[in-house]
């Protein structure tokens, strides 16, 4: 019975079974949120302003505050990360103990869980540096938070560059750093991009870690020293008071909105991908 | 804990900082249960007077410390607050009634349940509906987390304490399921037919059936003429520096117009 | 003439130098900076870890061995260690076995640690493997028009909000899982882990797929070559050379499976008890973080920073496992 031929046909089986499981999970929540929520959701939904007597239930201040926030927070870790995966994977001698400690600690960021992100980012952050519960100290906490994820991403991009690259460019004549930036960097840049991405992804789903460092005060924020909503912490807030079918509607349009938003990012960025590519070869 | 002192004074001192209305900042905050009617009475007293009207809701305890420290104008407490808890000089304001609705599934065949039932049922003592009149299925008992005020008043109102090492603590069963807001239990009551639970009277509706509690329904008029005995206040405490005007702000709430407002969302009016 | 050429030939050379040394000097400026940011990370891990075990130090020492001293002193129980053991060790140990969570007397953190232990072992379990082979199907069986479908959708997967995949579970799997098992309350383990399980998919698959797709294209050439069929290529070959890459992908999977939050708050029941199966309620060390840290003062709030440094304790001990594994099959 288990002939190497018919082992061949149970794996492969296995296998297209698990991406039909997987696709078949994603469908089933896209379709169940989006087609109880999108009914609600209009242009007024979007572009109005938050109140609570029930005026206006828009969700344009957490729109703007959940674009802040992703700003802020990949504009501080992206090129920390994306340097960190430079210097392990072109500057540090394999192996030695600096790049252990180093991977050590990336790896120990990565599984730190986000509540306790959330507690230190309270405790440091918001209290013992004096920066309150602000866009700010959202951003920082979630910057450590999506560090590991563009450090390992970026790297492993960066490793799977052909070694012949590096070895023309240096055979040329060209310095280290001329190399990484003109050779090495663009031949990644996919795999960098992918793992903004999903750092993007992480920022926008994270709702604990956020409101212990941001707050949740339902305003446009002015400047990054204010306290703002996320999208995800409105999401959470409306979810523990449902009461109302009117209050469902609501917390479906929002998930909705969440769940477009995600989508839109992940197109621009693979738009952005193709033509990159597309430059460099 | 003094961080987190630290943490609402630094909270408090950022929304003075970003306020952009004209007019004054009235900082509240405490029970977590009576935000949406602070919120609710805040935005109406702002678009009438251009005060704005700060609502933080991390909980009834925090609210007595914020009203103690002077950290928040006016603090917020959904349960009895003691003398001992209070210092000289806070002064406590009951600004409206809630009475605590004990839910079921709408096809559960229990119409009333006595208070020892319920508290028996939260304790773990009383794990089948067939204990109490009803059809033979398990009773799933579903609470509040403990920094809830609801939580707070249910255990108080129904004596549900016990001591460990000298120390009161909570009664309820570890093994009652903990739900993070009323719309949680609402929604777990509305869904499992052998779920009980308890929340706010104000949003009890028709996904829920709330029990009779000793013979008297659970309506606005019996919490008002006290017969329904799973009930409490909403308190506010202003203290020395409370500025004036933030008492005028209480003051506005229990006026006619402030009352009416209670009223309309379900709670029950002080005066 | 020659002289003018002498002077020429040297100016530039001391220009080639110039350029040279410029060259080199910002070849290290580049170099110390690459360096400082790969020790950003160092730091933050040291400054977290410094942080959250300073504001968990009064937890063992006020509740556990107070708790132990009353315990011994006033019920007559034994307690291991107390009298011989420093107050501190009493204390931890007493708080890690305990199972009792009643703040403000007692702080047992074993139902919660059994309940975080027991929702990702079994989300992993059921996660993992559909995730790994789901990635081989995306780098190695399917054609490229599936690839360009299914990547963006799996990214999305990744961006949807914890929350969501809460409400989801809350209003569809706990549902289900009542009828299926009819149980009295379907808000369990097992719908914890359901719901984690889907949740760590994306992860394990991103970082499977990159690294089986890193795999030098001669393994799997000289593989086929030797008349191996594509099926034994990607089990013998591929997978063992991408295994150091799918076990980062199976890690990072289980550190958002033990970090989730508010999903789990909304389906697994949060009973503070020791749980007696995967279809009982459980509570896990970060829901309790997240349902008590608003309100708790002092010594509650103390042990609830406990909770995370017991998190980051089971983190670093995963880690520090896996690297010496990788290590060892290095070499």
């Amino acid at each position: 019975m288990f002939t190497p031929d018919n082992k061949d046909k149970i794996l492969t089986g296995m296998i297209w079974s698990a991406a039909v499981l997987t696709m078949g999970f994603l469908i089933w929540i896209l379709f169940y949120i989006v087609s109880n929520g999108i009914a609600y959701v209009d242009w007024s939904f979007i572009t109005d302003d938050y109140t609570r007597t029930g005026d206006e239930e828009g969700i344009w201040p957490m729109i703007m505050a959940t674009l802040y926030m992703v700003l802020l927070s990949i504009s501080i870790a992206a090129p920390i990360g994306i340097m960190t995966a430079i210097y392990l994977t072109e500057y540090a001698k394999p192996g030695s103990k600096l790049v252990k400690l180093i991977r050590f600690c990336t790896e120990a960021l990565a599984g730190i869980p986000s509540i306790v992100y959330g507690l230190f980012g309270m405790t440091f952050f918001v209290v013992a540096l004096g920066l309150g519960f602000s866009i700010l100290s959202g951003a920082l906490t979630l910057a450590i938070l999506i560090l590991p994820v563009i450090i390992r991403t970026t790297e492993e991009a960066i490793i799977s560059v052909p070694l012949s690259y590096r070895e023309a460019s240096y055979g040329l004549g060209a310095s280290r750093l001329y190399t990484i930036w003109r050779v090495i960097l663009p031949a990644a840049m996919p795999g960098i991009v992918t793992s903004l991405i999903l750092s993007i992804g992480r920022i926008v789903g994270e709702s604990a870690p956020v409101f212990l460092t941001a707050g949740m005060v339902a305003r446009i924020p002015d400047s990054v020293f204010d306290s703002g909503r996320t999208l995800t912490v409105h999401l959470y807030m409306l979810t523990t008071e449902l009461y109302t079918q009117h209050d469902w509607n609501m917390a479906f349009a929002t998930a909705t909105v969440l769940v477009l938003l995600v989508l839109a990012i992940n197109l621009i960025t693979k738009f952005i991908t193709n033509k990159f590519s597309k430059a460099t070869y | 804990m003094k961080k987190f002192a630290a943490g609402a004074l630094a909270l408090m001192s950022m929304f003075t900082a970003s306020s952009v209305v004209a007019g004054e900042t009235i900082t509240v905050s405490g029970s977590n249960s009576m935000t949406s009617l602070m919120e609710v009475l805040a935005e109406t007293y702002t678009n009438k007077t251009g005060n704005f009207v700060e609502v933080q809701g991390p909980g009834s305890s925090a609210g007595i410390r914020a009203a103690n420290q002077g950290t928040s104008h006016i603090g917020m407490a959904s349960r009895a607050v003691a003398d001992s808890e209070i210092e000289a000089g806070v002064e406590r304001i009951i600004m409206a009634n809630d009475g605590i609705a004990i839910v079921v599934h709408p096809n559960n065949t229990i119409e009333n349940l006595t208070t020892e039932q319920v508290s028996k049922i939260y304790r773990g003592e009383i794990s089948n509906w067939a204990e109490v009149g009803g059809e033979r299925a398990p009773i799933v008992a579903v609470t509040r987390d403990t920094a809830s005020g609801t939580r707070a008043g249910f255990e108080d109102v129904l004596s549900l304490k016990q001591t460990i090492a000298g120390k009161k603590v909570s009664a309820i069963s570890p093994r009652a399921q903990v739900a993070n807001g009323n719309g949680m239990v609402k929604t777990t009551a509305g869904q499992n037919q052998n779920a009980i639970g308890y929340i706010s009277l104000g949003t009890v509706d028709e996904s829920v059936k709330a029990l009779d509690i000793n013979g008297v329904d659970a309506l606005v008029a019996n919490v008002q003429n006290q017969s329904y005995p799973v009930a409490r206040s909403f308190v506010l405490m202003t203290g020395p520096k409370t500025p004036d005007y933030a008492h005028a702000f209480v003051e506005w709430i229990l006026s006619a117009e402030g009352q009416e407002i209670v009223a309309k969302k379900g709670y029950v009016p002080a005066k | 003439m020659s002289e003018v050429n002498v002077l020429v030939q040297k100016d530039s050379a001391q220009e080639e130098l110039k350029s040279s040394r410029r060259r080199d000097f910002i070849e290290h400026a580049f170099h110390a900076l690459f360096l400082l940011s790969a020790f950003i990370g160092v730091a933050s891990v040291i400054t977290i870890g410094f942080f959250l075990v300073k504001e968990s130090l009064s937890a063992p020492l006020y509740t556990g061995a107070d708790l132990a001293r009353y315990l011994v002193e006033e019920e007559g129980q034994s307690i291991f260690g107390y009298g011989w053991l420093p107050d501190g060790v009493v204390g931890t140990i007493q708080m890690l076995t305990n199972s009792t969570w009643a703040p403000p007397a007692m702080y047992g953190l074993a139902p919660m640690i059994a309940g975080s232990l027991a929702a990702t072992g079994l989300a992993v379990l059921m996660g993992v493997p559909v995730g790994v082979l789901t990635a081989i199907f995306l780098a190695e069986i399917a054609p490229q028009r599936v690839v360009n479908v299914m990547r963006p959708a799996i990214e999305l997967l990744a961006g949807i909000p914890s929350v969501v995949y809460g409400f989801f579970g809350l209003v569809v799997i706990v549902p289900l899982i009542e009828t299926v098992f009819d149980v009295p309350s379907g808000a369990s383990i097992l719908a914890g882990s359901v719901v984690l399980s889907i949740m760590i998919l994306p992860t394990v698959i991103a970082v499977s797929e990159t690294s089986l797709r890193a795999v030098p294209p001669q393994y799997r050439e000289g593989s086929l070559a030797l008349g191996a069929s594509k099926i034994y290529t990607i089990f013998n070959v591929l997978i063992p050379a991408a295994r150091s890459g799918i076990l980062t992908g199976v890690i990072l999977g289980m550190a958002r499976a033990v970090g989730e939050t508010m999903a789990i708050i909304m389906v697994m029941g949060n009973t503070p008890a020791m749980p007696q199966g995967v279809l009982d309620s459980a509570i896990t060390l970060t829901a309790n973080i997240a349902l008590e840290m608003s309100y708790a003062t002092g010594v509650h709030a103390s042990a609830l920073y406990a909770s995370g440094v017991v998190l980051l304790v089971f983190v670093m001990l995963l880690n520090g496992s896996l690297m010496y594994l990788n290590r060892e099959k290095a070499k």
